[in-house]
């Protein structure tokens, strides 16, 4: 892919597109293409980023990108993937775990998520359909995404009352 | 003995949980249920005890700690049953810009419908207005009240999520 990408600013909630599901986007339309890379160069760009998703860019679209390559809590790594239109297909082995957000940049969460997982889209550019199974991290980062481009903070899956947390800066 | 009723708010500091319970135990109360936490950097503590002192004497006991404001309030309470829960457990998130009338309006939803807040907290965090609560609902009202949560949660342009909220036996 020859698409060059730019960093574009991330929104923060209470911003509206991120409480909305996103609709399904045409992963041949070169303005989806030209997001997907706006994306990687986005979370490229942000220290600690993981994944991002095209309502973080302000877009409400299913479209996001998840890189967890170097992570220490990764064990399966496909690095970077980018996904259009992406479900799960099946979700096995809950497990809790903390995770944060940049469009939620002050809290972290304790959330359950699937530790293992089967995750189908497409790819933008090509349209081709994409499966993959992953687990851990990795898996995490996928349904913290597809849940971005449901309308879904994980603000709107925490474990209890006292389950958000400021999140400590680190220097 | 007798059963007290206790709150106390104040500025934080290091220290201060220590000092309000040896104000207790040097009373011979004994704390049961408490909880405490820290709001907008302010100490807040609610707790039951069980207490051979009266009220007046652990308000005194307590105000004595107020170095920089400490406010204590006693009140003695009838021991009760533990209720039984009314339904089965959820959990409520809602998120929006910062509104007047937020809380009342979610949880009057909740109240209209039976159910029975069990935890609740709020934050502001920027511009984020945050609200996490547990909640006991009867199941065949759960379709009503996701119903009703989602128009409340439009007129207020909040995202509202109501889930179970299942307890992993290990
Ligand atoms: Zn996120």
């Amino acid at each position: 892919m020859t698409t060059h990408g730019r960093v574009r600013p991330v929104v923060r909630a209470p911003h509206p597109v991120l409480s909305r599901p996103a609709p399904e986007v045409d992963p041949t339309d070169p303005e989806v293409v030209q997001l997907a890379a706006d994306l990687l160069a986005t979370m490229r760009a942000s220290p600690g980023c993981v994944g991002l998703a095209a309502p973080q860019l302000g877009v409400p679209g299913q479209l996001f990108v998840v890189d967890v390559t170097g992570h220490p809590k990764a064990t399966t790594v496909h690095g970077v993937i980018t996904l259009c239109n992406a479900r799960i297909v099946t979700a096995t082995r809950w497990r809790p775990g903390r995770e944060g957000c940049m469009s939620v940049p002050d809290l972290t969460g304790d959330v359950k998520r699937a530790g293992r997982v089967v995750v189908e889209g497409v790819a933008p550019g090509t349209g081709e359909p994409v499966s993959l199974a992953t687990e851990a991290f990795e898996a995490r980062a996928l349904q913290h995404e597809i849940d971005h481009c449901a309308g879904l903070l994980f603000l709107d899956r925490v474990a209890g009352a006292h389950a958000i947390h400021p999140r400590k800066v680190y220097l | 003995m007798r059963e007290l009723a206790i709150t106390v708010i104040g500025r934080d500091r290091p220290g201060i949980v220590a000092d309000v319970a040896a104000a207790l135990s040097g009373l011979g109360a004994n704390l049961t249920d408490s909880t405490m936490t820290r709001l907008r950097g302010h100490f807040a503590m609610t707790l039951i005890c069980t207490s051979p002192a009266a009220p007046a004497e652990v308000e005194a006991a307590l105000a004595s700690l107020a170095d920089n404001g400490l406010l204590a309030m006693v009140r003695p309470v009838q021991p009760d049953d533990i209720t039984a829960p009314t339904g089965e457990p959820y959990l409520l998130t809602v998120h929006g810009a910062d509104r007047l009338g937020i809380v009342a309006a979610v949880t009057r939803v909740l109240a209209d419908a039976g159910g029975n807040i069990t935890d609740l907290s709020t934050r502001l965090s920027g511009d984020l207005y945050l609200l996490v609560a547990e909640v006991d609902l009867a199941p065949e009202a759960v379709d009503a009240v996701t119903a009703r949560l989602a128009e409340v949660g439009t007129a207020l342009g909040v995202g509202v999520t109501l889930r179970p909220n299942e307890a992993d036996l290990l």
